[in-house]
């Protein structure tokens, strides 16, 4: 079965907006998200096909609701609770 | 700031906190993160693709080696695409006066970072990844190429093993022109194919 990845070919999404002069990275954080997720796969705590299994796998309407780093890190805090190496609520300060 | 990255500051305070989490654990250091921030800031730059099609239209060897192994071919003129988490494998397809490419990543956003630096979000997009598939003449016309109806359009989808750069054709009216004057005619958008060059 197709996740919600799968868009190629879905309809009812809207025009390609395109911006001029694009940074990099709209905020610090998306660089530190990016630079995170490579420290990790590189210490084997999990691999990129991990990675991208978790991102894949978000309910729909938060795949569709999160922007591309927001979608990173929704999987970078998946994969370490799993991997027990933090709890959800450490990963979420509580 | 676009309105995709809105709630900012609160995604921005729980990214310090599990960095933070992850360098109380050793799992990280802060060194290290902002040398890999740099690390992909440096990987990879438009201008190294528009290079590799510049010396396709002056060089036919070249040209033919391009097409027929990427990989090796870029080695050739000191580029890789082993420069990320794993080697990829490279293909390079050329427009024509007869078909235009276009490439996209349906499933999420791969893409030859190497050689066309960080990629656009539009190119991550849900909305360029659905559609450009349906409708490729559509949506190239919404960035203001308009193929004439007998060109046909080729759409490649990459993949985590596969990636994909274009060739575009040549304009007219270039022949006077060196190599790295060619080169600088070359634009991201055209080596990704929503652009004619």
């Amino acid at each position: 079965m197709s996740r919600i990845n799968d868009v190629g070919g879905m309809v009812g999404f809207p025009a390609i907006v395109e911006e001029p002069d694009e940074p990099a990275f709209h905020a610090d954080w998306e660089a530190h998200v990016l630079a995170l997720n490579a420290a990790l796969i590189r210490r084997g705590v999990y691999n990129l096909d991990e990675f991208r299994d978790a991102i894949e796998r978000m309910p729909p309407e938060a795949y569709l609701a999160s922007s591309y780093y927001e979608k990173w890190f929704t999987a970078i805090t998946t994969l370490l609770a799993e991997k027990g190496v933090a709890t959800p609520e450490e990963l979420a300060g509580a | 700031m676009s309105g995709d990255h809105h709630g900012s500051s609160a995604i921005s305070e729980r990214v310090r906190h599990v960095e933070a989490l992850l360098e109380e654990r050793g799992l990280v250091d802060a060194g290290e993160i902002d040398r890999r921030i740099d690390e992909f800031l440096a990987g990879g730059s438009p201008a190294n693709g528009a290079r590799i099609a510049a010396r396709a239209w002056v060089d036919d060897g070249f040209r033919d080696r391009l097409l027929a192994d990427a990989n090796a071919a870029i080695r050739g003129v000191g580029l890789s695409m082993a420069g990320g988490l794993q080697e990829q494998r490279l293909k390079v397809v050329a427009n024509t006066d007869d078909e235009h490419n276009v490439v996209v990543c349906t499933l999420c956003s791969c893409y030859p970072i190497a050689l066309l630096g960080p990629s656009p979000a539009w190119y991550k997009s849900e909305a360029y990844r659905s559609r450009v598939v349906r409708d490729p003449r559509g949506v190239l016309a919404e960035f203001g190429l308009e193929l004439p109806a007998d060109v046909r359009i080729s759409v490649w989808d990459a993949s985590a093993e596969s990636r994909y750069m274009v060739v575009p054709r040549r304009p007219d009216g270039t022949d006077g022109m060196s190599e790295e004057e060619l080169a600088g005619l070359v634009t991201r958008k055209g080596l990704i194919g929503t652009a004619a060059v």
